[in-house]
């Protein structure tokens, strides 16, 4: 992580949130859109070495994003993401649940609020991620545990390419 | 009630938390730390008595009375468990870096 820019990162297990701020080093309109674009957002959503798949996206109120984080195995893990409100370029609102493949929602689930804020060309994210219940929190943390291993076992040789491409892009 | 006795238990309630600060300094008796809340004692004893069970807090009887020693090892507990779920969100946000600066690049080169 580029150590000048911000990353906060919150559990509270009281209020059953979790709370996750992070800067970046581009302007809102391009930050919006590798939330909100689909063909954008399938590239990094995923901790690598898993992958994630959007099986359709419909970015409107009301509107859905059905997508899987899969293994490296071909293990798929569904959610449903249902969009509840738009502000574009500040803010967006969705409720999530974790689903099986033919998108029966697993319920309870969580209430994701992500913050939009551009200032000098550096574009904060604020994301609060609201969980029905205790046991539906441990379910997620649970699920970022099992990710959050793979991702631990990708190669340092990976990480290390990727930093000195980001250092030559620079 | 949830009768599960684990550490995310023991920390879920606010005045376990502010009693596991409490004992983070020096070791007390049950009476000393009921002195610092509002709360019955009973309801004190109680909250030392999911933390004795859970592990985060061992007593000692030093003469007549049952002291409270604060085991900060298993928070560590808390710290693993959370972790990855961190690292998911900081690698998520890594590859969105990388993602950008491609992206800003490639709009350069136009």
């Amino acid at each position: 992580m580029k150590s000048s820019l911000l990353f906060d990162f919150t559990i509270d297990k009281a209020t059953k949130t979790v709370l996750v701020i992070r800067e970046f080093a581009a302007e809102l309109s391009l930050v919006w859109d590798a939330f909100t674009k689909q063909e954008i957002l399938d590239q990094w959503w995923a901790p690598k070495p898993w992958a994630s798949k959007t099986k359709y996206m419909d970015f409107s109120v009301g509107g859905r994003r059905f997508y899987a984080m899969v293994s490296p195995e071909g293990q798929e893990h569904w959610a449903i993401q249902k969009y509840t409100s738009i502000s574009p370029k500040n803010n967006f609102k969705f409720f999530n649940a974790f689903a099986d493949k033919d998108e029966n929602p697993e319920l309870p689930g969580s209430d994701w609020d992500l913050n939009f804020s551009e200032q000098n060309g550096t574009t904060t994210v604020r994301v609060v991620i609201t969980n029905e219940s205790l046991a539906r929190m441990e379910r997620m943390i649970e699920m970022g545990f099992t990710e959050g291993f793979k991702m631990t076992l990708n190669s340092l040789e990976e990480l290390l390419t990727e930093l000195s491409k980001q250092t030559e892009l620079t | 009630m949830d009768l599960r006795r684990d550490v995310f238990q023991a920390i879920a309630d606010p005045t376990r938390r502010a009693i596991l600060l409490l004992l983070s300094t020096q070791a007390l008796t049950a009476g000393a730390i009921a002195a610092n809340f509002d709360s019955s004692r009973p309801a004190v004893s109680k909250h030392l008595q999911i933390l004795t069970a859970c592990e985060l807090v061992s007593q000692e009887q030093i003469g007549r009375e049952i002291y409270y020693h604060f085991q900060p090892e298993k928070m560590k507990e808390v710290d693993d468990f959370i972790k990855p779920f961190r690292q998911l969100w900081e690698q998520r946000f890594n590859q969105l870096d990388n993602l950008l600066s491609a992206i800003k690049e490639q709009k350069d080169e136009k």
